[in-house]
């Protein structure tokens, strides 16, 4: 420990000497580093055209700079109805995901731990950690057999019951509920884990002095486990506000139909439909680059004010 | 102590078979989807239009599954998604490694710029169409290229990687240092095999994520030649081009072409119903290094 002190204390200047001992750690991030710049950097540059008019044949410095002092797209994108249709359709699935889905995998977590049988809690875990694994093709799949209207195992049962059959992907309405459940089915057990973490560090002490205490198996979760893990759940609700406008791509697309568009249709697949599809290129980065800054704010906003409230934030 | 638990043990033995009981219906619910998916690819058709399959095939038969396995379209698919899987999962491994190792040595100056630049594109992201406009001046677009390198380092799973490596001891490679040791050579004989529990996570991250991806084939692959299999799929579910089979089977049985869909569903995520249980110990560790913060 002294050692490390002494060591930092000292700054060693970057000169020939330095690098002749730690050239090889350069080395070794040029490739990473070359990447990130070329992948994750050289995008941004592209993001310009989000203020050009996009004309395939110039360079980037060469468009025009596009109406309104560069904002005509930004203009453009909320003057139109498909683009509002999207933005609402990700921020009701994203709160509803929120509302919804954030709870149950730390519900789940806390069933977990009251487990006694080591062999029946691991079998419980790999089973729901199924889900993760598939992608949102093979989880459209699987619905399409599960819900199909007629022969579908769900509405079987259903007709079974005498109810009519239910148009679980092929009706708006429903369509979302069916999209909010998958998301669940598809995520809460592998989402769990970090709270099954988070509860393996609260103290046993606590626990035990309850049981003298008298406490309940209730009470112990509602007064130390779950103050226990509070930190845990933060960070991870920052996070999930951080993206309240951000969607992933794969989810929705594969389970939209044009039957129920209207409310599946949100800003990742409209980006695709008119840009990539459409070749509306400048209106689409507008898009995209006000749903990157959105996101920004939300997850600075969520950071700040819960280290308002006191809590510890994700820096 | 002891007689504290005589008196709770009835009611709270009660409490433990609720929480089983709960926890069984969780997981059936977990498999139902699937158990049903396999009846149906197993079950004649006759039967699916009959409204008779539940979960249990009935008219027993495998023709779904060797329509699908005789299907060239298929196993080109199957084979290059394989392919593709392995190469991605090797090639990611390394450039994670690559950039994890240098970054927890204090002393390399500009660690902390470096770490900086790395958190921005966590937190940023240009968008789809810049990616693309990148993708076309690179020459990538329709280039198989486009589905490996794009996506060869994520930096979520290096985080992983540091922080795993920040819990090796620093005095093994300091006496290793001390020794003479270079750079190169700690991390080949000290830090990768200390880092076989990381590595298993990450593998598996990185090659579920390449088998379960459509969305860059989707996005800048025209050439169906080099469709991954996901990307397939989604166009027979949705019965894009899959002119043969629709022909082949003919329209008015919709019955036999469900259980075709839901055989080549079913075959397509074998492989990692096979890999995932026998990591599981080396992921929910991993996932928990995600979650500590620096």
């Amino acid at each position: 420990m002294a050692k490390e002190k002494a060591v930092k204390g000292v700054k060693t200047p970057f000169n020939k000497v330095y690098l002749k001992r730690y050239w090889q750690l350069y080395a070794l991030l040029f490739l990473p580093l070359l990447y990130l710049i070329i992948f994750k950097y050289l995008p941004m540059w592209y993001v310009m055209i989000a203020f050009k008019k996009y004309s395939i044949v110039q360079s980037i410095w060469e468009m025009p700079w596009a109406k309104n002092h560069g904002f005509e797209y930004f203009i453009k994108a909320f003057k139109s109805n498909d683009f509002i249709r999207a933005l609402k359709n990700t921020i009701t699935l994203n709160l509803k995901d929120l509302i919804f889905g954030f709870p149950v995998p730390i519900i789940f977590a806390l069933i977990l731990n009251e487990l006694r049988l080591k062999r029946f809690k691991k079998t419980v875990q790999t089973i729901t950690y199924m889900p993760h694994f598939l992608s949102w093709v093979i989880i459209y799949g699987l619905a399409l057999q599960l819900f199909a209207p007629s022969t579908g195992f769900v509405n079987l049962l259903i007709n079974k019951l005498g109810f009519e059959s239910v148009p679980f992907l092929n009706n708006s309405s429903t369509w979302v509920k069916t999209y909010i459940g998958l998301g669940i089915w598809q995520s809460f057990g592998w989402n769990s884990i970090i709270y099954l973490a988070a509860i393996a560090g609260v103290s046993p002490e606590l626990y035990e002095a309850a049981s003298v205490d008298g406490a309940g198996r209730f009470q112990k979760m509602w007064h130390i486990t779950l103050p226990g893990i509070k930190p845990t759940i933060v960070v991870l609700l920052i996070m999930a506000l951080g993206n309240i406008i951000g969607s992933g791509f794969d989810r929705p697309f594969a389970m939209q139909n044009k039957l129920v568009m209207d409310a599946a249709e949100v800003l990742a697949t409209y980006v695709y439909k008119v840009g990539i599809k459409g070749l509306q290129f400048s209106l689409t980065t507008a898009v995209g680059l006000f749903q990157s800054l959105v996101n920004v704010i939300f997850l600075l906003g969520a950071n700040f004010l819960s280290r308002k409230l006191g809590e510890r934030g994700i820096w | 102590m002891e007689e504290n638990r005589m008196i709770h043990s009835t009611k709270s033995r009660i409490g433990d078979w609720g929480f089983v009981i709960l926890c069984v219906i969780v997981a059936i619910m977990c498999l139902l989807p699937m158990f049903n998916l396999l009846a149906r690819s197993l079950s004649s058709t006759e039967y699916l239009i009959k409204h008779e399959v539940y979960l249990l095939p009935k008219g027993l038969n495998f023709e779904a599954y060797k329509t699908v396995l005789k299907d060239p379209k298929y196993l080109r698919s199957f084979f290059w998604t394989a392919f593709l899987t392995g190469v991605c999962t090797i090639l990611s491994l390394t450039m994670t490694t690559l950039c994890a190792y240098p970054l927890i040595f204090e002393k390399l100056k500009g660690r902390h710029f470096i770490n900086i630049l790395i958190t921005i594109t966590m937190f940023f992201n240009a968008g789809t169409i810049p990616n693309y406009l990148l993708m076309q001046k690179l020459h990538l677009l329709d280039n198989p290229l486009v589905l490996i390198v794009p996506g060869c380092l994520s930096v979520y799973n290096m985080i992983i990687m540091r922080s795993f490596f920040y819990g090796i001891p620093d005095s093994l490679r300091e006496s290793a240092e001390i020794d003479g040791a270079s750079f190169f050579k700690i991390l080949w004989v000290i830090y990768v095999p200390l880092s076989k529990p990381v590595m298993a996570t990450l593998a598996l991250f990185y090659a579920v994520g390449r088998w379960n991806g459509y969305y860059d084939a989707l996005m800048y692959m025209k050439d169906k030649k080099y469709y991954p299999l996901q990307l397939l799929i989604y166009n027979i579910l949705n019965n894009i081009n899959s002119v043969e089979v629709a022909t082949q089977e003919g329209f008015s049985t919709p019955g036999l072409s469900d259980s075709l869909k839901a055989a080549t569903v079913m075959f397509s995520t074998i492989p990692i119903l096979c890999i995932y249980p026998f990591l599981q110990k080396y992921f929910i560790h991993g996932v928990t290094l995600g979650a500590v913060k620096e």
